[in-house]
């Protein structure tokens, strides 16, 4: 492993241009992709904050006692789309209505009788808060003799789900384009670094040294090029990001799983094209 | 130590060699001469496994080519000392280095390749150059690097291509002694040259190629002449 390690930081001494080339251009190619990764978890953030006021309201009869309404709420919160269930009485109805629509405070002062029914507010687990599941919870609900009326905003819902599934087309189509580029571009790069050292990997066999032996240097110069150019790529996202979020509006940056995932992505993609490169190459010398 | 049994070596273009035989036991000085393109070079590639024959069979020191496996042929290698016209050196790396790099493929223990590299290069004499870099040497100093490099792990045999062809008059009479003293302390020595002059001006085993097929084996001429004795 010692006599690995020295060929390894040998490659990055005898040809530092090369190297730093080779390391840029993988940062470059990650930065693209990586800036592509923050486009696309900002916007399932927003979706995601968004679809978190996707909520099913049942509107209970007046008549509904309080143990009906204690059971109805405990079935409803063993649904398995059901996060929570909250029980709005007529009076916090009035509260919220008044606190919530100002321009028609005066209707609600003036009536001394309270028009608006008690409710039980549903709202949905993240998997769940798209229009098919709101309206099947929203069918359970309508079953029960308590409920007087469901609403969804269906329309609003499904306009949400509609958005989320061109997003995550987007996200996935030139997602996959970006990365197969970025693959390309680090697989020709760790190839003229091997291509390079032709002459040497030719010497190598002759002196009967085994593919293994031959292929460890490489495969470690690979691994340690991606992960400089992965960590690289995260420096210039998080630059990006920053200019971003001071000159233009508040974004959200990758979370430290997602960056650490970007950069092993970066060391993985070095070994993957080394190991190709030098696997074609081990057979024509 | 090497024989060829029949062997035929095939090239989309054509045959390079038909129905070679010939064979070089241990620790004998063998010429392979022939005219550019006769078959030398595709010879030496059937002995260090660089090719297989087409039909027939190479044993290299106990490897046969029809039997040997691929993980096996480096092991086949590390017998052999190979040097070449053009000498292959690393041209980023002292002669030192060059030569310690054959000992460090093979996985030899760090403390044992400073001596070992030290022997070899005194052996070609060139201790006082081990810090040099190959283009800081004449091109008889940089074959003596390759051929330290092809002792070092102390060889059964040294294959030589045409080891003097880039060579001057004076250079070339230096390493052609040296590979005589390589033999001499027992190693074999398989060189393939067209310089009619130096196989000439030393009474060694013989073998000449012409077209791919063997035109003449001292060997079997001394063979020929004991059983055509009474």
């Amino acid at each position: 492993m010692n006599l690995v390690v020295r060929e390894t930081v040998l490659a990055f001494r005898r040809a530092p241009l090369l190297s730093a080339l080779s390391v840029t251009t993988i940062a470059f190619s990650l930065f693209v992709f990586g800036l592509f990764g923050l486009v696309t978890v900002n916007i399932q953030r927003v979706i995601g904050t968004v679809a978190e006021r996707v909520e099913v309201v049942a509107y209970l009869r007046r008549a509904a006692t309080s143990e009906a309404i204690t059971v109805a709420m405990s079935d409803i919160q063993a649904f398995p789309e059901v996060a929570s269930v909250t029980h709005v009485t007529e009076a916090d109805a009035l509260a919220r209505a008044r606190r919530e629509l100002p321009e028609f405070q005066d209707i609600f002062q003036d009536q001394s009788a309270n028009p608006l029914p008690a409710s039980l507010d549903v709202r949905l687990k993240p998997e769940f808060r798209d229009a098919r599941h709101a309206a099947l919870v929203a069918e359970r609900l309508r079953a029960l003799d308590l409920v007087d009326d469901v609403r969804y905003g269906s329309d609003w819902v499904a306009k949400l789900d509609h958005l989320r599934n061109i997003a995550g087309a987007v996200g996935l189509v030139v997602g996959a384009a970006f990365a197969l580029v970025a693959i390309i571009i680090i697989g020709t790069t760790i190839r003229m670094a091997v291509l390079q050292r032709g002459a040497e990997i030719a010497i190598m066999r002759l002196v009967g040294a085994t593919d293994g032996f031959i292929r460890r240097p490489f495969l470690l110069e690979g691994l340690v090029k991606g992960l400089m150019g992965g960590a690289l790529s995260l420096l210039l996202c998080y630059g990006a990001f920053a200019l971003v979020n001071t000159y233009l509006f508040r974004a959200d940056f990758f979370t430290t799983g997602e960056a650490l995932a970007g950069v092993g992505a970066g060391g993985l993609l070095g070994l993957v094209g080394s190991l190709v490169s030098i696997g074609r190459h081990l057979h024509t010398v | 130590m090497i024989k060829f049994s029949h062997v035929t070596k095939e090239y989309p273009k054509g045959a390079a060699l038909t129905d070679v035989s010939f064979h070089v036991p241990k620790g004998q000085f063998c010429f392979l001469t022939g005219h550019s393109g006769a078959g030398k070079s595709t010879a030496l590639k059937l002995i260090y496994l660089a090719e297989q024959p087409t039909s027939g069979d190479v044993r290299v020191s106990g490897f046969s080519s029809t039997r040997i496996a691929p993980r096996e042929v480096p092991r086949l290698r590390r017998r052999l000392g190979i040097v070449f016209q053009d000498f292959r050196l690393l041209e980023d790396r002292t002669a030192e280095e060059n030569v310690a790099f054959a000992l460090e493929v093979t996985g030899a223990r760090r403390s044992t390749i400073g001596p070992r590299v030290m022997r070899v290069l005194t052996q070609v004499g060139l201790a006082g150059k081990a810090n040099q870099y190959p283009r800081e040497l004449s091109g008889g100093e940089q074959q003596r690097v390759a051929i330290a490099r092809a002792l070092v792990n102390d060889p059964v045999v040294l294959l030589a291509d045409e080891p003097t062809g880039n060579l001057d008059e004076r250079a070339t009479r230096g390493i052609f002694q040296l590979l005589r003293d390589i033999n001499a302390s027992g190693t074999a020595v398989l060189m393939a040259t067209h310089d009619l002059d130096l196989v000439k001006s030393f009474d060694a085993h013989l073998v000449e190629l012409q077209h791919g097929s063997v035109a003449y084996d001292s060997a079997e001429d001394a063979g020929a002449d004991e059983e055509a004795a009474p």
